[in-house]
């Protein structure tokens, strides 16, 4: 079957899906967009999560079917949603936004290791950043409980977090 | 495989009249895990999400009228106060992501014992509105569960709702699990007091081949609370009610030994939830009776 869809802003079309074929699948292998990583296939580690219509989902267990018509936001496009944000304006398709200041502060703060649930990680804070512009430990924590990471015991991707939202404050 | 994707209510019943071996996809939190590992190759899946008043819900006078697929994430959002036991369990359900696209209707329609939400919807009173082409009813939930993964619906029926009484009183829920987040019930256990008829409810989870109450222990205790006139004079459940309580809850359960737990350590858990749940639920009903009569 054949699905149109919006990814990072911009309409997509997939062919030939398979009808049992998850998001994830359909992100990575048919449109290129290897960010989203492929773990569990179970929902467990959250190394998939991207945004369905605005809210975290893991991209496994969503069916490609039904994402038609819809709004997917993934890793990839993080540092346009954040200069969207910032400008309130769309940025130019091909136009190099570099890092979004939250993918920034995981670089600083020392929270990428392997990096294989850093993408699920990015996507959950940042939709949190969203809500919880002053997070406390408790909501990131609370965030990020469906996101696993085996190197860092956590305590950087916390530190990471707390520094992009200090620095969103600092920049009013 | 075909993808069915009916765009309301209606086209989504002729569907599953005409393909009952059709599997309804909403959450995907349990269907896309079996495709994903090959555990199931259903001939046609039924996508849910295009039915809008899946996602709605009522609160009417004595009920809520729940959606199959209102996201567990908006039970806890916006239900806390009708359904406070539901939303606890929601609240216990996996992670942010699963919460935010898993719903009652798919945790009824999979009937794991070890669903987060039977316990609750045993311990408020519910009833599942089914829909078929041939018509509708509501199933009360304790006839809802047959087996183990398996439940009252008819090869062509759908859940559409579920009505969840609403909270006369206060409503508890605990889960027993290896961590806080991401994990499925160890065993887990929800109770409900419920003033306005003097009764007590429970649900019990992943402690017996379905999600049951424990009736025995439901009987006893709305006999002693009777005789001792607790529910008028406020006094506190004395420790060897509680326990006694407790052992009957535990007595209920028919457990297994599995990779999460042995049946001995269900039984022996299940006891003291239901001992925490009760004393939990009596406090805060005493607690609302000294405010809402003045006392000190």
């Amino acid at each position: 079957m054949r699905i149109d869809f919006t990814v990072n802003g911009r309409p997509r079309e997939a062919d030939d899906v398979w009808e049992g074929e998850s998001l994830l699948y359909v992100l990575r292998e048919r449109l290129g967009l290897p960010g989203s990583k492929n773990a569990c296939e179970q929902g467990e580690c959250g190394s998939c999560t991207v945004r369905l219509d605005g809210v975290p989902v893991c991209s496994c267990l969503v069916a490609a079917g039904q994402v038609q018509g819809r709004e997917v936001v993934t890793v990839e496009g993080l540092a346009d949603l954040a200069g969207q944000r910032s400008r309130g304006a769309v940025a130019r398709p091909g136009e190099d936004t570099g890092l979004s200041p939250l993918q920034q502060a995981f670089l600083d703060a020392g929270a990428v290791q392997c990096g294989f649930c850093t993408p699920g990680l990015l996507v959950a804070a940042d939709e949190m950043l969203e809500r919880h512009p002053d997070p406390s430990d408790a909501d990131i924590r609370e965030a990020l409980s469906g996101n696993l990471c085996r190197c860092t015991g956590y305590e950087k991707i916390m530190d990471a977090v707390r520094l992009a939202a200090a620095r969103r404050a600092e920049r009013g | 495989m075909d993808f069915l994707r009916p765009a309301g209510w209606e086209e989504a019943l002729a569907a599953k009249a005409e393909h009952p071996a059709a599997v309804p996809i909403a959450g995907g939190t349990d269907v896309m895990v079996e495709i994903n590992f090959d555990h199931r190759r259903p001939e046609y899946l039924m996508d849910l999400n295009r039915v809008g008043d899946l996602y709605e819900w009522e609160v009417g006078e004595d009920a809520v009228r729940l959606g199959a697929c209102v996201p567990y994430a908006r039970i806890m959002e916006h239900l806390r106060a009708e359904l406070p036991g539901l939303a606890l369990a929601s609240h216990t359900v996996a992670s942010p992501q699963i919460r935010n696209r898993g719903g009652v209707g798919g945790n009824l329609g999979t009937a794991s014992p070890a669903g987060d939400a039977h316990p609750a919807l045993l311990a408020a009173g519910a009833e599942v509105e089914a829909e078929s082409v041939r018509g509708a009813r509501r199933i009360p939930i304790d006839a809802f569960y047959t087996g183990v993964k398996r439940n009252a619906l008819a090869p062509d029926e759908l859940i559409r709702a579920v009505h969840v009484k609403k909270a006369d009183g206060p409503q508890q829920y605990s889960k027993v699990g290896t961590r806080n987040a991401m994990v499925i019930a160890v065993c887990a256990f929800g109770l409900a007091l419920h003033p306005e008829t003097r009764t007590v409810r429970t649900g019990i989870g992943s402690a017996a081949p379905t999600p049951v109450r424990a009736r025995a222990a439901e009987e006893f205790l709305n006999a002693a609370l009777e005789e001792g006139g607790l529910w008028d004079n406020g006094k506190a459940v004395v420790p060897s009610l509680a326990q006694r309580f407790a052992d009957l809850c535990a007595a209920a359960c028919d457990p297994i030994d599995d990779v999460r737990g042995t049946a001995g350590y269900r039984r022996h858990a299940v006891g003291v939830m239901a001992r925490r749940t009760l004393t939990w639920t009596w406090e805060s009903y005493r607690g609302a009776r000294r405010t809402t009569e003045g006392a000190a």
